[in-house]
Parts: C-alpha cells; sequence; structure tokens
C-alpha cells in the first residue's frame, strides 16, 4: 500500500459491509468483526497492516485495541504482507498419513523457499496448517478459497505452473458475494 | 445396505437447489411443524427420538433444548456449529456442500421449537466456498416464503444467517464459539452459566452441530419414535462417519448406528478395507480427541465381544479398552504408521490450538509437542515416556474447557497401548518404522 493513498474500502465492499453489519442486533455490531476483516483483506493485499485494522475499527464504532487482538488470534489472518498466492499445505494427521511431509518438501524443493516464507518475486507464500476437514481426500492444500485434494507430486507441479499465469490474486473472499 | 435419513438423495441430480430439493420432500418438516405442532411438540419428538448431539459429546438433544430458559424476556437464538476443526472430521462439509437445503430445513424447524426469531450459522472461515453455498439455499428459501416474515402465512418469522469464523479449532467450544459471534478472541468461558440461560449476547441459546439440526427433519417428519427405532439402545439412529487414512476408500458414509466396526472397516460399502493389502494396527474412532486403540481392541471388546459402532459400545471398558463415537472422525493406520508421530501431529495440533487460558493446558501441549518430537527423531530418553504420561495427566480435568482433556486423552492411550513402540524408538534412536 502506498503511503500517501487513504484507507478505505470500495464503494461494493462498503456496501458489502453495511450489509454485514446489519444482520446483528442494535448495539452489536461488533459481531461483524470476522466477516469484516475478512472483507478487508480480500481489499487490500491479502493482509492487515495497523491502518486497515484501524479503518475496520471505525466501520463498528469500536476501539482500535479490539480489532488488533481479534486479529492477532485467528490463523486465517495475516498481520504481515504475504505472497499472491498463500499456498497452506495441511499436516495434521490423516494428511500425514497419507504424505503430506512429501509435499511440503516437494514445494520447498521446487520454490526454493521454507515454510513461512515467501519467494522473491513476491508470488508464492508456504505455509503449514492444521487440518482442514479434507482428512477424506487427503493430502491437501488450500489455496485462497479453493481446496487442491487428493495431491500429488505432479498436482502440485501442475497447480504451481497455473497459477504463475494467472493475473488476480486467489482470494476466498469471492466467496462472500451474496453478503 | 443400512437406512439412509440424511444422505438419501445425495445423488439426486440437482439436489441442491430448492427446486429439486422440495420436489424431493424438502421442507414437509417445515410445513408439519409450523402448521400442526405446538413449538413444544417439536421438542418432544426430539427428545422421544433419543437424538444425541453429532457434534463430539453426544448429549441428547431434546434434553437441551427443555433447558432454554422460556421465561427469559430476552430473545432467544439457535447457532448452529459448523466449526468443524477436529482432526480426521469432514462431515457436515460433505452434507452443507452437498444437500444444504438439509440444513436450512432443519434451522427453521428447530428455531420454530426453540422460540427463536434470529438464527446464525457459525461456520469455519476456511470453508469459505461453502459459505456462499449456504447463502445461495437460503435466499431460495426467503425468495420462496421458508424464511423472513410470517412463515407459510404463519406468524412465526425468522431470520437466518451465515457467519464465517476466521481459523481457530477452539470456537468449535460453544462457548468460545459464542465469544467469536460476539467478535472476540475464541476464549472459552466459565461455565455455569450455560448458554441455555446465558449465551449469544447473555441471551438463552442453543448450540448445536450442524448434523444434528440435520437430524431434526427426519425425526418431526417420521415422528421421534420411529427414529428411535433404529440403532441399539441410547444410540439411536443414524450417524455421519468421516473415513480417512489408510483405507481404501476414504469418505463419509452414513450408517445405522449398531453397525460392527468389523464390517465398517472391510466391508465394500464402506471403508473397503485396508490399502495396498496391508494390516490393520490402529483406529482413531471419533476425531483426534478421543483414545487410540490397537486392532484387537477396536474389532472386539474386553469381553471378547464384536464392538459396534455406538456410544455404549465403543466407551466399554472405559479409557483402559474403550474409546469415543465422538464427532465419527473415523482414522485408521495400517501397520506402517508410527504411532509416536501420528501422536506428534496431534501434539502439535493442540499446542497450536490452546487458546492460552489456562496454564496446564497452554503449557502441557507445548511441553508434550516437543517431547513427542525428540522421541520421533531419535533423541527421547526412557524418562520421557512417563513425563508425558505425567504431564497428560496433569492437563486432564484442570482446565476452562475439554480441549486439555481434548490434547491429554490420545497421549495417555498410545502409551498405554503402543509403549513398545515408544522404547523402540528410544532404543534404536531413531523411527523404527520411517519410510
Ligand atoms: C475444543 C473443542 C472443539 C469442538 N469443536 C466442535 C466442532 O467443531 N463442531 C461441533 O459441532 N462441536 C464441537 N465441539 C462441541 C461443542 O462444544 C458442543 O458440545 C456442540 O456444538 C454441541 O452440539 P451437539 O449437542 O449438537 O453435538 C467442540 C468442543 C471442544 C471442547
Ligand atoms: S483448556 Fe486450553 S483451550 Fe480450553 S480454555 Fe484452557 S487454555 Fe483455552
Ligand atoms: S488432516 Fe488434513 S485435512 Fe484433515
Amino acid at each position: 500500500m502506498t503511503e500517501n493513498k487513504t484507507i478505505a474500502f470500495s464503494d461494493e465492499a462498503l456496501a458489502k459491509a453495511k450489509k454485514i453489519i446489519a444482520r446483528y442486533p442494535e448495539g452489536k455490531q461488533k459481531s461483524a468483526m470476522l466477516p469484516l476483516l475478512h472483507l478487508a483483506q480480500a481489499e487490500f493485499d491479502g493482509w492487515l497492516s495497523p491502518e486497515v485494522m484501524d479503518y475496520v475499527a471505525t466501520l463498528m464504532n469500536v476501539k482500535p485495541i479490539e480489532v488488533y487482538e481479534v486479529a492477532t488470534f485467528y490463523s486465517m489472518f495475516n498481520t504481515k504482507p504475504v505472497g499472491k498466492f498463500l499456498l497452506e499445505v495441511c499436516q495434521t494427521s490423516s494428511c500425514w498419513l497419507r504424505g503430506s511431509n512429501e509435499i511440503v518438501n516437494h514445494i520447498k524443493k521446487r520454490l526454493n523457499i521454507e515454510v513461512g516464507e515467501t519467494t522473491d518475486d513476491g508470488l508464492f507464500t508456504l505455509k503449514t496448517v492444521e487440518c482442514l476437514g479434507s482428512c477424506g481426500t487427503a493430502p491437501m492444500l488450500q489455496c485462497g478459497a479453493d481446496f487442491h485434494e487428493n495431491l500429488t507430486i505432479e498436482k502440485v507441479d501442475e497447480l504451481i505452473d497455473a497459477l504463475k499465469n494467472k493475473k488476480e490474486r486467489s482470494s476466498y473472499l469471492k466467496s462472500l458475494v451474496n453478503s | 445396505m443400512g437406512k439412509k435419513l440424511l444422505l438419501q438423495h445425495i445423488n439426486e441430480p440437482g439436489i441442491q437447489t430448492f427446486e429439486v430439493y422440495r420436489k424431493m420432500g424438502g421442507y414437509a418438516s417445515v410445513e408439519k411443524a409450523l402448521k400442526t405442532m405446538k413449538p413444544d411438540d417439536v421438542t418432544e419428538e426430539v427428545k422421544k427420538s433419543g437424538l444425541r448431539g453429532r457434534g463430539g459429546a453426544g448429549f441428547p438433544a431434546g434434553m437441551k433444548w427443555s433447558f432454554i430458559d422460556k421465561k427469559s424476556e430476552k430473545p432467544r437464538y439457535l447457532v448452529c456449529n459448523a466449526d468443524e476443526s477436529e482432526p480426521g472430521t469432514f462431515k457436515d462439509r460433505y452434507l452443507m456442500e452437498k444437500i444444504p437445503h438439509a440444513l436450512i430445513e432443519g434451522m427453521i424447524t428447530s428455531s420454530y421449537a426453540l422460540g427463536a426469531k434470529t438464527s446464525y450459522i457459525y461456520i469455519r472461515g476456511e470453508y469459505m466456498y461453502i459459505v456462499r453455498i449456504l447463502e445461495k439455499a437460503i435466499e431460495e428459501a426467503y425468495a420462496n416464503g421458508f424464511l423472513g416474515k410470517n412463515i407459510l402465512g404463519t406468524d412465526y418469522s425468522l431470520e437466518l444467517y451465515v457467519h464465517p469464523g476466521a481459523g481457530a479449532y477452539i470456537c468449535g467450544e460453544e462457548t468460545a464459539l459464542l465469544e467469536s459471534l460476539e467478535g472476540k478472541r475464541g476464549n472459552p468461558r466459565l461455565k455455569p452459566p450455560f448458554p441455555a440461560i446465558a449465551g449469544l449476547y447473555a441471551c438463552p441459546t442453543v448450540v448445536n452441530n450442524v448434523e444434528t439440526i440435520a437430524a431434526v427433519v427426519p425425526i418431526i417428519n417420521n415422528g421421534g419414535d420411529e427414529y428411535a427405532k433404529i440403532g441399539i439402545g441410547k444410540s439411536t439412529g443414524t450417524k455421519l462417519i468421516s473415513a480417512s487414512g489408510h483405507i481404501n476408500k476414504p469418505g463419509v458414509y452414513e450408517i445405522e448406528l449398531g453397525l460392527p466396526v468389523e464390517e465398517f472397516i472391510y466391508s465394500e460399502e464402506y471403508c473397503g478395507g485396508i490399502w495396498k493389502g496391508r494390516k490393520l494396527k490402529a483406529v482413531v474412532a471419533g476425531g483426534s480427541s478421543v483414545p487410540i486403540l490397537p486392532t484387537n481392541l477396536i474389532l472386539t471388546t474386553a469381553k471378547g465381544e464384536p464392538r459396534l459402532m455406538t456410544y455404549e459400545s465403543l466407551s466399554d471398558g472405559g479409557f483402559a479398552t474403550g474409546t469415543m463415537l465422538g464427532s465419527g472422525g473415523f482414522i485408521v493406520m495400517d501397520e506402517t504408521a508410527s504411532i509416536v508421530e501420528n501422536l506428534y501431529t496431534f501434539a502439535r495440533f493442540y499446542h497450536h490450538e490452546s487458546c492460552g487460558q489456562c496454564s496446564p493446558c497452554r503449557e502441557g501441549t507445548g511441553w508434550m509437542e516437543k517431547i513427542l518430537h525428540r522421541i520421533e527423531e531419535g533423541r527421547g530418553s526412557m524418562k520421557d515416556i512417563d513425563l508425558l504420561a505425567d504431564i497428560a495427566k496433569h492437563i486432564e480435568g484442570n482446565t476452562i474447557c475439554p480441549l486439555g482433556d481434548a490434547a491429554a486423552w490420545p497421549v495417555s492411550s498410545a502409551i498405554r497401548h503402543f509403549r513398545q513402540e515408544f522404547e523402540d524408538h528410544i532404543k534404536l534412536q531413531r523411527c523404527p518404522l520411517s519410510r
């Protein structure tokens, strides 16, 4: 984000935010916290800067600290910049039983990064995560809202190749269309 | 073929849409309840059905409903727990994705019974694509007069919303879920008061699992007594089982409670046996939180009877020789799997997910993770085994919420049943099974 740009949602996102806030009773607008932070993350490059969090606080009429303490609690919120494509590989039991270690090792080698790191071109960040409810189609990884299941080394390579040609950041928020 | 109540129309083309769902008899329970039954009659049928909560604890649903404070002037809420983060569990996702109207219908009928005017479905944030599916289904239900003001011309009105979480297993615990829904960190609350008295916004609230709410539909359609005829004893009805790990056919299966475990694992209708022609070694039968059992004990009880898929049979023998049905997350391990490494993945999980409020859980889970890592890597000592067991014992029962127990039970049970394998890791200074 450039420094002189004031932080504000697009008209479309702002309309969504208002609709979300209206789902909760009078005086309970703080309930909109998680959906609004998801929206903010989608609007502002996939992560929540302090300025973005301050902006979200004003939308709900709460103190900034109330937003910071929530944003740092939940694993889906990034409080540091991330690559355009976040590859989140599940490493819990059922995925591990079916080879998630090999998947992680392959991605590390292929992209030349460690877990938690971003490639120099800013395209990929590799993360390991805990069970995502895809245990029956293990091993798996999530990128944006998409689940990539029954993974093999070949499938991972195909995915990385396809993402390299994709223009848009993969955002799980595309799914919140109706809200 | 066992009886199917939740998934019987799962292969019907277009069942995701209101139109097809309705054609297959959908929303009949709403019509029946709102037009011919009083709210308390609905609760009565659920009581008669013997339905037990499908989220993990197995508490009788009708009884939970009857605890809701109806004298309070405050609004009442029904909150559906779609957080589904227990490792090995993916049945709610399957149900919501394939047949979303089953959940919406169950929410309407159940909200009517409880007198809720606003209800929420709290779904884990990683299931964002299902948020869209559910919101579409909800829109269709509004458009067809099943949600909103004066449903089907009656004086009952209901607003229903989907609320995404943001990645935190602990938010599956019902009071943490309510905190999270209020826009806060997911720290479990001290109980009492229970949600039935002071839940969401300190108002009377019922929290139920997705599958529990969906099961209300066939209960109202066919009557509680009919539902109770399926199953054995206090394990009535059907249950969705998420099967994963080293089996030929991982997936979600609806079983009649009472099915023998052996049949579930080996028959073609279900898991289809162990993959690659290997032998069964161990099973975690009800999601990561329940005790692990070796082959002999998962197939037969200590009394030598065949083990059945029921709450009672799986827990027969207590934790000495039994386990729990839990969430129905059935994880199967073949002879090549390292029990220690599997346990390490669980310990890492619980350490990561501890909310940090209680020191036994916050510190103990991290400590167990570290010790298990060192044993798996061949750097452990014999004393570590007793240390592990000791830490687990000190967490158990000493925390605000059951996550502490959930972290401790897998450890105690693995040492109880597979002590030799821990010792082998230590003696050989490496994993005896690593591939
Ligand atoms: C750490 C922890 C995680 C839980 N996760 C879930 C969950 O993901 N889904 C769920 O339905 N219940 C979960 N539960 C159980 C809930 O607290 C609660 O008992 C349940 O939602 C009640 O619904 P039921 O009676 O219909 O099962 C969890 C409990 C604990 C202690
Ligand atoms: S047991 Fe663990 S997760 Fe539960 S309240 Fe205590 S610290 Fe939090
Ligand atoms: S263990 Fe990986 S999705 Fe459940």
